[in-house]
């Protein structure tokens, strides 16, 4: 006879109410957080299934593309440190994979361009997403870093051009005395553990911002929302002082 | 301040253009974010994948002080000529190799000044005279850097300063260097011996900064190498030079950091592209632009451009022309008290 063991259920909605939001518990740190957590970013605003009918344009999907783009620099960035730094010099497969992390970090220079200067002209730091703005554009600056050290990584003809000449205008701000661009292992530190941490970090808080805020509305047609108007803080969170 | 509807006090400001937006009451669409997120995802690696197979990478082999002094033995003895005299661009560098430069300044700021030397560099020392003592069994080169070590600095700048004329028209034979008769002291064994030292491979390992068996800072020989013009007549050939936008290029014809236009814009511009402190102006420009780009929604008039261009007419253009349909039908989505 055989025994199967029996495919453990999945807790009912009354098995999780008894293991969390009593309200006993709800001076709780933890209560807290995950309270102020849902409140400010409920499912249906975290992972919502409708957008405004004004989100109807291509330039929408940069954004997006931006992500996946960096995704594929992240994949073929990992393969690239597993096999070690030399790899790619001596194995085609190595230099294949290469090419790969070479092109996806183009197109997502391409796709954040494109997003950066749609969302420019949409002037999408309106309504209190000033802040969501400005990490994307710290988002891209930490980007370049990381690219740039991934330049001075590779151990070739370029990385020895690009360090000697990059070194001076380094050195000028001062930064050089702790940025060495011409030591490789410093170099190649920052370009796969510091920087890759920063902009996955500076990404993933743009992106909650994004929900957090919605997606910036078009400006007002003629006969809506007249410049100077008075606008309530109270029921208007978005044109808040 | 006026009162909401529990009588509670409550701030008002008003309504800017160009700093607020009105919260939508309108009609909502379905939007499926998962599907396009999968569809991008597909696209960009099929995309990156036709990239990479059709155009792969570059890897242009780096140049070794070996491969240097092979290919241009007297652009090589010239540059250890000058780094063993103190008139390189490494020598006389400043922070944060040596204090024998003048640090990049704009007026009385010299940033380069405040966290001083951190690479400490005597191009003498470490480029010529230290790789050369560790030559086994060489007597003669032993005594050439006693002798040099020994003389004033006057006479070891008289001694590099005539080998430095007279190398110029050197030539490089039967694996030695031929250089005219003079009275260059001890120099012209050193700089023969460093030749030769190079054209083996011994002196790129003698120039690694590490003092322990794994190192990873290739500082002093980058600093070398790129001291002497072949490295440069390379990169001028690869369309890699400062004048050649070659900041933002990369070796054959592959896009590079094309991200880096603007930052490469200002070295072809005065006064960057003339001044002993293009550098750090650059950086200096680059900064105020970057603060402006990241403080633009809280700028006057630079936030105002976007609705100026009416570029988001064509962005929102489905959304205007429901708008213009309805007529004024939507000036509800005034936020009311």
């Amino acid at each position: 006879m055989t025994i199967v063991d029996p495919k453990p259920a999945r807790p009912d909605q009354a098995d999780l109410d008894k293991a969390a939001g009593r309200p006993e518990d709800a001076a709780q740190w933890t209560a807290k957080i995950r309270e102020t957590a849902v409140e400010a970013l409920p499912p249906q605003k975290l992972l919502p299934d409708r957008q405004p009918a004004y989100v109807a344009s291509w330039i929408y999907v940069f954004g997006v593309t931006t992500i996946c783009a960096l995704l594929v620099v992240i994949a073929t960035g990992l393969v690239l440190a597993i096999m070690g730094p030399n790899w790619w010099h001596v194995s085609s497969t190595g230099l294949f994979v290469n090419s790969l992390h070479l092109w996806s970090v183009e197109v997502f220079f391409f796709a954040m361009v494109v997003h950066l200067w749609g969302k420019f002209f949409m002037a999408a730091w309106r309504g209190r997403r000033q802040a969501t703005w400005i990490t994307g554009v710290v988002c891209f600056l930490v980007s370049v870093g990381a690219a740039f050290t991934g330049y001075l990584s590779q151990q070739n003809f370029d990385s020895q051009w690009i360090s000697t000449q990059a070194k001076d205008g380094i050195n000028s701000t001062g930064a050089g005395a702790i940025f060495n661009v011409t030591n490789f292992g410093q170099m190649i530190m920052w370009h796969i553990t510091l920087l890759p941490l920063c902009v996955l970090a500076l990404v993933g808080i743009h992106v909650l911002m994004v929900r957090l805020r919605g997606v910036v509305p078009p400006f007002p047609a003629k006969g809506e929302v007249p410049e100077g108007t008075e606008v309530p803080a109270a029921n208007a969170t978005e044109v808040e002082a | 301040m006026s009162a909401d509807t529990n009588g509670r006090s409550t701030k008002v400001r008003k309504f800017k253009v160009d700093r607020d937006a009105a919260p939508w009451h309108g009609r909502y669409a379905p939007y499926d974010l998962a599907k396009e997120f999968l569809v991008a995802l597909v696209v960009v690696v099929v995309l990156v994948g036709g990239l990479a197979v059709l155009f792969g990478s570059p890897d242009d082999k780096p140049v070794t002080v070996k491969s240097w002094s092979t290919a241009n033995p007297i652009d090589f003895a010239q540059t250890a000529t000058t780094e063993l005299d103190g008139t390189s661009g490494t020598a006389g560098y400043g922070p944060p190799y040596n204090l024998n430069g003048t640090a990049q300044s704009i007026g009385p700021i010299i940033p380069a000044k405040w966290l001083g030397v951190h690479h400490p560099i005597d191009t003498a020392q470490d480029f010529v005279l230290g790789p050369l003592s560790t030559l086994p069994d060489n007597p003669e080169v032993q005594a050439a850097i006693t002798e040099y070590q020994s003389a004033s600095a006057t006479q070891q700048q008289a001694w590099t300063a005539a080998y430095e004329k007279a190398v110029a028209n050197a030539t490089y034979s039967d694996g030695k260097l031929v250089v005219p008769k003079g009275d260059y002291g001890p120099v012209a064994t050193l700089i023969a011996a460093e030749t030769s030292m190079a054209r083996s491979g011994a002196l790129d390992g003698a120039l690694l900064s590490s003092r322990q068996f794994y190192g990873t800072d290739y500082t002093k020989p980058l600093l070398f190498i790129a001291d002497g013009q072949y490295l440069a007549n390379l990169a001028d050939n690869q369309h890699l030079s400062g004048d050649q936008w070659g900041m933002m290029n990369e070796t054959g014809s592959y896009p590079g950091q094309a991200w880096l236009w603007l930052y490469t814009l200002w070295y072809q511009v005065p006064p960057a592209n003339t001044s002993s402190n293009g550098d750090i102006q650059v950086f200096a420009i680059m900064i105020v632009l970057t603060a402006l780009l990241a403080l633009v929604p809280f700028i006057p008039g630079l936030r105002s451009i976007p609705r100026w261009s009416r570029l988001y007419r064509l962005i929102w253009r489905e959304h205007y022309r429901e708008v213009e349909r309805d007529g004024g039908a939507r000036a509800a989505a005034v936020p009311t008290g």
